[in-house]
């Protein structure tokens, strides 16, 4: 416990991550109490300023919410539709949230997906050229391990350049998101290019019988597994083995760390793997199971999203299941709001943003509202 | 595009020079506001917002008025009002500023973007041209010499700020704050206010830098307008060593690098048209790896950059 004490205690770099081991739930229930609360509340306060804005555009806040509501978790019809965009959002999130642990603000979740997808896309239409007839279990498993191999690679640049040559990695990987960008671009318009995919260029497609299959009878995809089995696992790498212990400790006091003769680099850039690996893996996903193919509807929605996510969740691996799933909600009913208020899809946009400024906001509060301060003794 | 062809590689020369300054001019105002910002103590990662909020408010405001000068002017002070939020926000305890910039990505652009539907199909009055290339004949030079007041005030406010943060009091104080925040409250310079205003300042040139965009070149609003300016201010004023007229200088060479693409596809180069795109970005990657050096700060940055109170 004394060594926990000093992640706790010591200036973190990033956020305060509290950290919330289950088996200090009932020791110190207050800070517990406290991490739960502040960011539903948080999400309610943007809720009510987005209800102001919708005010003065003069459209009713209330039949706003309820319709965002119906189109996120109203009907199992629905719901599938918001667990569909969950899944991608979950493995996304990742990326900012592991390296976060270690008091890295990583942004490139949008370039790790992409360079993930267009590695997989590639490697899946690889596969099928050279067998006549795949198992579709060998082509998703390469795709897979493509997506994870590219997308990890990517980030892993952001952690080594950070660690050997004290590189700035948020600003260094925003820009690798553009770069990444163009690289998608590049392959598209030319080198894995389909003729035959005139208004929007894409690569060739992946085969129908490859294509990832869905839950049961169910309209969502396996990824949704892929991304809350992935959650799962980073949540117990972080929390519960010695290795997510070292990333804590450096996230929290990087000199202490390196005293207690912890090798900061190699977990940097093991973590930042790990990190793009699941962005990676949520490209991959896009591809197999939405798009069948690589092309530029790899780079909309998630990208910003799911750092939002990673935030509202406190960095949290297993939280992010939960907040990814309200997110995804919110993605999904975009549309309606479009049809039914004529409020353009930029609406999400503010709404997105209020959530995150208000998330911020309250992380200056923690700690100074009495009730969930820890009494002592 | 002929014309272009008949200058040939010449062609692709001018094109990158008038890019350069075109292209530049933006990459310019935010700059200058990013460096006043950080010279405070404090990064401003979300200018890309401001830029467009700045953008869209100028075009917005020139098609309502018709005067596309009174939208600069709106459009800096769009940039302002998200400059508080982002000025409050980022100094309170415990909030780090780059992750309020990140939100205010989001947030600005949302909010251009939403603001600004209405605004895309109809056009604007532009802002004027000064016409420098009468002496000459051929049209592309003549092209690339029509240039934006606004240029010329980038370049005047890149010299002044120079002399503003060497020679004046007021200058003293924002690097005070920034590179020893104690030291200036011992001297009585309340360090929230300095910071306040930095950012408040350096959101309005963003702004500026915005209704540039859509105002002059490319002189439309969209909401693909732009390409990420606002994110680049933040490695620009490193490669500049938070120095306004060296930042001058990067902006152009970005600038420059921006208009390659267009350039070679101009003379029928059109592969890697794409890559070429992108070379901004690779270029300021490059840069910030063979600046930065994990052993030390940055020769010129500023000493509690980023940091709380």
């Amino acid at each position: 416990m004394e060594e926990v004490e000093v992640t706790q205690t010591a200036p973190a770099g990033v956020l305060p991550a509290k950290q919330t081991a289950g088996f200090s739930f009932f020791a110190n229930w207050r800070s517990t109490l406290e991490v739960i609360v502040m960011p539903v509340a948080a999400v309610i306060v943007a809720l009510i300023l987005f209800g102001i804005f919708c005010l003065l555009q003069k459209v009713n806040p209330i039949g706003v919410y309820q319709a965002i509501y119906k189109a996120a978790f109203g009907s199992w019809y629905s719901f599938q539709n918001t667990l569909i965009r969950a899944a991608p959002l979950m493995l996304a999130a990742l990326c900012t949230a592991l390296p976060a642990r270690m008091g890295l603000i990583v942004i490139g979740n949008e370039g790790a997906l992409v360079i993930g997808g267009v590695g997989a896309t590639a490697v899946g239409l690889a596969v099928q050229a050279m067998q006549q007839n795949p198992a579709p279990m060998l082509v998703l498993a390469s795709m897979a391990l493509a997506g994870m191999f590219f997308g990890g690679l990517w980030i892993m640049a952001v952690g080594a350049l950070r660690y050997f040559r004290g590189v700035n990695e948020t600003i260094c990987s925003l820009l690798m998101n553009y770069i990444a960008i163009a690289i998608l671009n590049h392959l598209v318009n030319g080198p894995m290019k389909d003729p035959s995919s005139l208004n929007k260029p894409s690569s060739f497609p992946i085969s129908d019988d490859n294509m990832m299959q869905c839950i049961g009878s169910s309209s969502v995809h396996w990824g949704l597994v892929y991304g809350i089995v992935a959650c799962v696992i980073a949540w117990i790498l972080i929390e519960h083995t010695t290795f997510g212990f070292k990333v804590r400790t450096i996230g929290g006091n990087i000199r202490a760390a390196r005293i207690a003769g912890i090798s900061v680099g190699k977990l940097t850039l093991i973590t930042c793997f790990l990190a793009g690996a699941s962005a990676g893996v949520a490209g991959m996903v896009e591809v197999a199971a939405v798009h069948g193919r690589a092309n530029e509807s790899l780079n909309a929605f998630y990208g910003y999203s799911s750092i939002l996510v990673a935030f509202v969740a406190r960095q949290n691996a297993l939280a992010t299941i939960f907040v990814a799933t309200l997110f995804g909600g919110i993605l999904a009913s975009g549309g309606i709001l479009q049809r039914s208020f004529h409020l353009p899809d930029a609406t999400i946009m503010v709404f997105q943003g209020l959530v995150f400024l208000v998330i911020l906001f309250s992380d200056s509060l923690y700690g100074k509202i009495g009730i969930f301060r820890e009494r002592k003794g | 595009m002929t014309g272009t062809t008949s200058l040939g590689w010449w062609g692709v020369a001018l094109a990158v020079c008038a890019g350069a300054i075109r292209g530049g001019t933006p990459f310019l105002f935010v700059s200058l506001g990013e460096c006043l910002t950080e010279k405070s103590g404090k990064i401003n990662l979300g200018l890309e917002g401001t830029l467009l909020m700045g953008a869209m408010s100028g075009y917005a405001v020139s098609y309502k008025s018709g005067s596309p000068w009174l939208g600069v002017l709106v459009a800096g002070f769009a940039g302002m009002a998200l400059g508080l939020v982002h000025a409050w926000l980022c100094q309170r305890p415990k909030v780090n500023d780059i992750a309020v910039g990140i939100a205010m990505i989001i947030f600005g652009s949302g909010l251009a973007f939403y603001l600004g539907k209405p605004f895309i199909q109809p056009s604007a009055p532009q802002l004027p041209a000064i016409q420098l290339g009468w002496w000459c004949n051929v049209p592309q030079v003549k092209a690339a010499l029509k240039i934006s007041p606004l240029f010329f005030v980038g370049v005047a406010l890149a010299f002044g700020m120079n002399w503003f943060f060497k020679s004046t009091r007021w200058g003293l104080q924002i690097r005070a704050v920034g590179d020893y925040p104690a030291a200036a409250r011992a001297m009585g310079i309340s360090t929230v206010r300095v910071r306040t205003c930095s950012i408040m300042a350096g959101s309005f040139f963003a702004g500026v830098g915005g209704a540039y965009l859509s105002l002059f070149y490319p002189g439309a609003w969209t909401e693909m307008i732009s390409s990420g300016q606002g994110l680049m201010a933040v490695a620009l004023v490193i490669f500049a060593a938070w120095n306004p007229v060296r930042c001058l200088w990067a902006s152009m060479l970005f600038g420059g690098a921006q208009s390659i693409g267009a350039a070679l596809q101009g003379i029928g180069i059109s592969s890697n048209y794409y890559l070429w795109n992108a070379s901004p970005y690779i270029l300021t990657l490059l840069v910030m790896i063979i600046t930065c050096s994990p052993k030390q700060t940055l020769a010129g940055a500023p000493g509690a950059l980023g940091t709380n109170l």
